[in-house]
């Protein structure tokens, strides 16, 4: 009778594991609709770039300045010297219209993810090292794992391993505010109401060079974060993302 | 369907009619602030909406950066321009003797000013910087007349919400709400870095709105049409700049 009792106490527990989702609905929706905005916000600022590729440090910058940096593209401008004898069509106006609208929603989502991500828990539970991890030795054993390129393991199909905290809280916590901030630093009517957004970051210049720096160490995540769901299976990490699905039992793979 | 999903979905159903009535509501009251732009419409409209919205609200009084002395550009860069019309070269060849600056609209008086008239009033200077929205930008000393000075002399009528302005080069036209027309910064410039402001720069006349960006300071203005409404102007979307696809707000 006692025996019974318990596993009839322990059903609805069971029941409620095997179908907890791999990823909370509210990440799910976020993660996606983040990647929209972030390709969105990818294409059109690569157009908004090719009218003036040239990269520049301080306040001001221009086609007489020497540049700190240029990418070795055609413009789509007559007036920028770029060595090509041809100028590409301008893109700029649906560019910048698709481009702040991305923001917007971008903006919108990662506010609520990152309210829900605080209340939730989810941040505490799921981005912060687990107790066991929070040292030096800890890390360097993980990232030696992932250099040697180690098949995941069974666990991380369930919680994210280390070295994936870490990015995570770094991509969301440090490059996507700053990314923000620098875009922000580089609006006449915002920065006349908040002059420091400019001003600390060194000028306008400095925020459109650290912006453009910055969209290069997000994509550089991208590609990293999509070659790793490839190694790791991507039709399954995928579809965990997508549905929700969570990933065959433990101990199976 | 369980009782609970059907539940869900009735909540659904009504959070979301309340959002729609809500959106409507909140359109109807932004508009009565001034806070939907001309070129609203679209799929880019509601971001180009939340853009204006939010930053009339928070720029309504905020003053541009201003600049040390040392900080001006030298040499600044002078952006290509089309070539000079018959019309201005003309006028060229004058000295600008005949250029005329037309006020008219919802104005008590309207006027049309010689560059001399422009002149009298009490100069303001500013160094600002002009931003372009391909990315370059540079650092100039600006004295002109504050188009406020010249709205006012001209009496502007209770009912205005607009300022249109004109360059003299077809078909280049912009025009701005009154928060910035009235906004102490936003100059009929007509000299740049102690000279005459070359024609390379926009002169004999050119606006100055230093809180957008370059392209909301037209060159060669030769005039000025305050209005309630932009929709009698060119396709209604209150500048050349969203007919050829550029937000008529570029405060970004």
């Amino acid at each position: 009778m006692a025996e019974t009792a318990l596993s009839v106490d322990r059903l609805p527990d069971v029941a409620a594991r095997a179908d907890a989702p791999r990823h909370a609905a509210l990440v799910r929706v976020t993660h996606w609709l983040t990647t929209a905005c972030f390709l969105a916000l990818l294409v059109s600022g690569l157009e908004i770039v090719v009218s003036h590729p040239r990269f520049y440090w301080g306040e001001t910058g221009n086609v007489l300045t020497p540049p700190l940096f240029s990418l070795p593209i055609p413009a789509s401008r007559a007036t920028v010297p770029t060595g090509y004898g041809f100028v590409l069509p301008d893109q700029n106006g649906w560019s910048r219209a698709l481009h702040f609208q991305a923001a917007w929603v971008l903006v919108f989502t990662g506010a609520l993810y990152v309210i829900w991500g605080a209340v939730s828990g989810h941040f505490r539970k799921h981005l912060l090292p687990e107790a066991g991890d929070r040292s030096l030795q800890a890390l360097s054993r993980a990232l030696a794992r992932h250099l040697r390129f180690a098949r995941p393991a069974a666990a991380d199909a369930w919680s994210y391993n280390l070295v994936q905290r870490l990015t995570y809280i770094v991509v969301i916590f440090v490059l996507f505010p700053l990314v923000i901030w620098t875009g922000l630093a580089m609006s006449p009517a915002f920065v006349s109401a908040v002059p420091a957004t400019v001003t600390l970051l060194g000028g306008r210049q400095s925020a459109r060079t650290l912006h453009f720096l910055l969209t290069v160490a997000l994509v550089s995540f991208l590609l990293v974060h999509v070659a790793m769901v490839w190694f790791a299976g991507f039709s399954t990490r995928v579809t965990a993302m997508i549905t929700g699905a969570p990933a065959p039992e433990r101990g199976s793979e | 369907m369980s009782a609970v999903s059907r539940r869900t979905m009735i909540t659904r159903g009504l959070a979301a009619a309340a959002g729609l009535s809500g959106l409507a509501a909140a359109e109807r009251i932004a508009d009565r602030y001034g806070l939907v732009p001309p070129d609203h419409g679209g799929i880019y409209g509601p971001g180009a909406t939340l853009t204006f919205a939010a930053q009339r609200l928070l720029t309504r009084n905020s003053r541009a950066r201003e600049f040390s002395r040392s900080q001006i550009s030298t040499p600044p860069f002078a952006n290509e321009i089309a070539p000079p019309s018959d019309q201005f070269k003309r006028l060229q060849a004058d000295g600008f003797k005949d250029w005329r600056l037309e006020v008219e609209g919802l104005v008590a008086q309207p006027a049309s000013l010689s560059l001399d008239e422009v002149r009298r009033f009490p100069a303001r200077r500013q160094i600002t910087e002009i931003a372009c929205e391909e990315g370059w930008s540079y650092v100039a000393e600006w004295i002109g007349t504050p188009l406020a000075d010249l709205l006012r002399a001209a009496g502007v009528m209770p009912q205005a919400r607009y300022v249109v302005y004109f360059s003299i080069e077809k078909p280049w036209w912009e025009s701005i709400d009154m928060a910035d027309a009235l906004h102490p910064q936003t100059l009929v410039a007509y000299a740049m870095n102690d000279a005459d402001l070359p024609p390379s720069f926009g002169g004999p006349l050119r606006l100055r709105v230093p809180r957008q960006l370059g392209y909301k300071s037209v060159k060669f203005v030769n005039r000025l049409a305050v209005t309630d409404s932009l929709k009698r102007f060119g396709k209604g979307l209150g500048s050349a700049s969203p007919e050829g696809g550029y937000a008529w707000y570029a405060g970004i």
